[in-house]
């Protein structure tokens, strides 16, 4: 692609800042959280239906440490929960020594960790709380069918369940991405990680961080559309019918 | 017992920090919050705009970008000002940016956005009826504001304003990063320094935990002080 190079050069001849080679630390960044975003989000999702499920029981020895474990993941900052991964990774017993080590040395897994960690408890927060809104003439309905527990929760409540968390979730997942923004605290490469590098070579804080955020800005805009197109598409039957 | 290594008072100087910073930043967007909720519902397309901008970006930014583009470009900005005190007016000054008032402004700044929400449903949510009762009392607007749109606006808008506070509580923790000694850096400091991050970081976490635990409290306190007069009896 000899013309698209071409033009981006010209588009940045005379810049000093946004050069082809700052470009690059930007695009690197767009690419690490990314993958960081959507990695914890969908690992923290798997967990959360289980851990949701678990929460809402009625037996309290169930549902008490998963309620701890959210509890403790939605009471305290991330960016401490990221410190502890990070810095207490090395205290597993014969981790540095086992063929994991080379992929815990890097700072990617343990922020994926405490990311997944994260949104996997306000998730199941999430979840909890739309499985108990369930309208109780469905799970009767279900009863009277001869559903049993297991079948009714997988047919009835969690469809249902799902539809109903969805605008909270898209809430959730606009709320990582932007947490996704201290990774760059343990020295990953992420695009706020290259925001502050560009800051640091050029001591020029307002192309970087403006640049970021408006990379940010469309990136949150692109979930939120995402999102009112599933909500029209999933909860079509909840509008109002025009006659 | 939890040997802190000479750390012990920092920390708890740290955590003065964060509960300084928290308290102040939820002042300022608690003001900011209201003037965006009176902006948002004004007829006029200006403020109105305005209002709509700020809210928009403040949320679609995450907070650290933020914090560190006021952090950072602030100073620049104030030695710009004084630059041009110096060489128009001939005044000699030399601003400090200090780091604590950053952190509050920006803090306060992202959070009257989220602020100007809930206030903005809270104020809808009062009975229109209530208000013509006011000025058929002849009370002025703001006799009506304090008396009437104030206090019953407040029972709507608690529930909200303690989830925006527990998220900015955890917010301040970021602060650390830009150069602020709160008890999140002095753990990370500490960690460093001595390879024994559960010895710092738990303690921190459970202090976090702790101060919200407080604050649900008071928030249910308050909670049952507006509603009196509604709810169950």
């Amino acid at each position: 692609m000899p013309d698209i190079s071409a033009w981006f050069n010209d588009l940045l001849s005379g810049n000093l800042i946004f050069t082809a080679t700052t470009m690059g630390y930007y695009w690197t960044g767009l690419v690490t959280t990314t993958q960081l975003v959507f990695l914890s989000l969908v690992i923290g999702l798997v967990l959360a239906v289980p851990l949701a499920i678990l929460r809402s029981s009625k037996r309290k020895w169930i549902s008490l440490p998963v309620y701890l474990f959210t509890y403790v993941f939605r009471g305290t900052p991330l960016l401490v929960q990221l410190y502890i991964i990070y810095y207490g990774v090395v205290f597993f017993d014969g981790i540095q020594e086992s063929v994991f080590w080379p992929i815990f040395r890097e700072a990617f897994y343990p922020a994926l960790i405490a990311f997944t960690l994260n949104t996997a408890a306000y998730t199941t927060e999430i979840f909890r709380g739309a499985i108990k809104a369930t309208a109780k003439g469905e799970i009767e309905a279900a009863r009277a069918y001869g559903m049993s527990q297991g079948l009714m929760m997988r047919r009835i409540i969690i469809p249902s369940a799902f539809r109903r968390a969805l605008p909270a979730y898209g809430n959730e997942v606009i709320f990582m991405l932007h947490a996704s923004a201290i990774a760059s605290v343990v020295t990953l490469m992420d695009l706020t990680g290259a925001a502050r590098y560009v800051y640091s070579r050029f001591y020029t804080p307002f192309e970087p961080f403006l640049f970021v955020a408006l990379i940010y800005l469309c990136l949150t805009f692109a979930i939120l559309f995402f999102f009112r197109f599933l909500e029209k598409k999933l909860l079509a039957h909840l509008k109002p019918q025009t006659p | 017992m939890l040997d802190l290594q000479g750390y012990g008072p920092r920390l708890i100087e740290g955590a003065g920090v964060t509960v300084q910073l928290a308290v102040l930043s939820l002042l300022l967007a608690l003001v900011l919050g209201l003037f965006t909720a009176t902006a948002k519902m004004s007829r006029h397309w200006l403020p109105h705009g305005i209002a709509t901008v700020y809210t928009t970006l403040i949320r679609g930014v995450p907070d650290l970008v933020l914090m560190m583009l006021l952090f950072y470009g602030g100073q620049i900005g104030v030695n710009a000002i004084s630059d041009i005190l110096y060489y128009s007016y001939d005044i000699d000054i030399y601003i400090n940016f200090n780091a604590f008032a950053a952190g509050v402004l920006t803090i306060g700044f992202i959070f009257g956005a989220y602020m100007g929400e809930t206030f903005r449903g809270a104020f809808m949510a009062v009975d229109n009826g209530q208000i013509e009762a006011g000025k058929a009392y002849g009370m002025s607007g703001s006799l009506v504001f304090r008396r009437i749109r104030f206090p019953q606006m407040m029972r709507h808008a608690l529930p909200g304003l303690s989830n925006n506070w527990m998220v900015l509580l955890k917010t301040t923790a970021l602060v650390s990063v830009i150069g602020l000694t709160d008890m999140v850096r002095v753990a990370a400091e500490a960690s460093r320094a001595t390879h024994e991050p559960f010895v710092f970081l738990i303690p921190v976490a459970v202090a976090y935990l702790l101060i919200a635990s407080v604050s649900e409290w008071i928030f249910a306190r308050l909670q049952k002080r507006y509603d009196i007069g509604f709810g169950e009896q």
